[in-house]
């Protein structure tokens, strides 16, 4: 078994709305030296050993799927489990 | 003229598409459930806003994969009109059937309200009805309809004079005010502002009907011209 890590951002060309209130708030928490805040995603993924290759196989997933290239940047962590 | 309105589990807006069509135009209309696989026999289709799939992961990201979406693009290549109604906008976006992406409204807050546009181009499919640079006003209701594309795209956009649609008094963030856009062979458009919730005086305004009138008018064109 793997366990795969994936972390989805926004492109570094995107404004992030959601960063940009977060990182306000913790300004006006007197928190001045936080310059940005970039919100993104995880997912954790159970992966079972095939015949496909695993790295193919996640960043096929991930741009059909998992993350919209449009806006959104990845990378991805494989870690090899053993099954209890 | 008998239309589609794809339903998807969570669309909610597939009622008013119909209220629209049938009710207030005289034409036809039926219900494609999105497990369905042709959409042979129909001449537009309708692409309705809600919350496709709980807009889990994206907004129209798991919609996109029904197995309906297949059909879809195939009348899009056939040259069918296609529109897209806020999550329908979304569910084309992530589809590729229309270049860009939506994010998060720069207020963060969902927005529910009639909204002002203008429209920028009338010698289309959907809007050949309208005057151009007119000022209509159409009810908006999403959290994401701040739309993004990258400057490439923007120029291809406006060179190709696919911006429809355009608010007035931008809501929500979006990229040069933009609230709908056509495909390249324009006969896909996506708008995040709910013409199907403005059909009559009833309802507030009637300024969405002139879209609908639109697609019968271009499909009645063509055809005549066939037979």
């Amino acid at each position: 078994m793997y366990k795969v890590k994936v972390y989805v951002t926004l492109r570094e060309s995107v404004l992030d709305p959601q960063g940009t209130a977060v990182q306000k708030s913790l300004n006006s928490m007197n928190y001045h030296e936080i310059k940005d805040v970039r919100i993104g995603k995880y997912m954790e993924l159970s992966v079972e050993k095939s015949d496909r290759d695993i790295d193919e196989a996640i960043r096929s997933m991930c741009e059909k799927l998992l993350v919209n290239t449009v806006i959104e940047d990845y990378r991805y962590e494989v870690e090899e489990v053993v099954a209890k | 003229m008998k239309f589609a309105v794809i339903v998807f589990p969570g669309s909610n807006c597939d009622v008013d598409m119909y209220h629209a069509v049938v009710d207030e135009l005289g034409e036809e209309a039926e219900y494609v459930w999105h497990t369905e696989t042709s959409l042979d026999g129909f001449d537009a289709i309708l692409v309705p806003g809600g919350f496709s799939y709980g807009d889990y992961l994206r907004c129209g990201a798991i919609a996109r994969f029904s197995p309906i979406m297949d059909a879809v693009k195939q009348a899009a290549e056939a040259g069918k009109p296609i529109l897209g109604v806020c999550n329908g906008f979304q569910v084309l976006l992530e589809a590729g059937l229309l270049p860009g992406a939506m994010q998060r409204n720069s207020g963060l807050k969902f927005i529910c309200r009639p909204q002002e546009l203008a429209v920028q181009q009338t010698d289309t499919p959907f809007t050949s009805c309208y005057e151009e640079g007119e000022t209509i006003t159409i009810p908006i209701a999403h959290g994401e309809g701040n739309y993004y594309c990258d400057e490439e795209t923007l120029q291809q956009l406006k060179n190709q004079q696919r911006i429809l649609f355009t608010y007035k008094g931008n809501p929500n963030g979006s990229h040069e005010d933009i609230a709908g856009i056509m495909n390249e062979k324009k006969n896909v458009l996506g708008m995040m502002p709910h013409p199907e919730r403005a059909v009559s005086a009833m309802l507030g305004s009637d300024d969405g009907l002139k879209l609908f009138k639109s697609i019968v008018h271009y499909w009645r064109e063509t055809h005549a011209i066939n037979a």
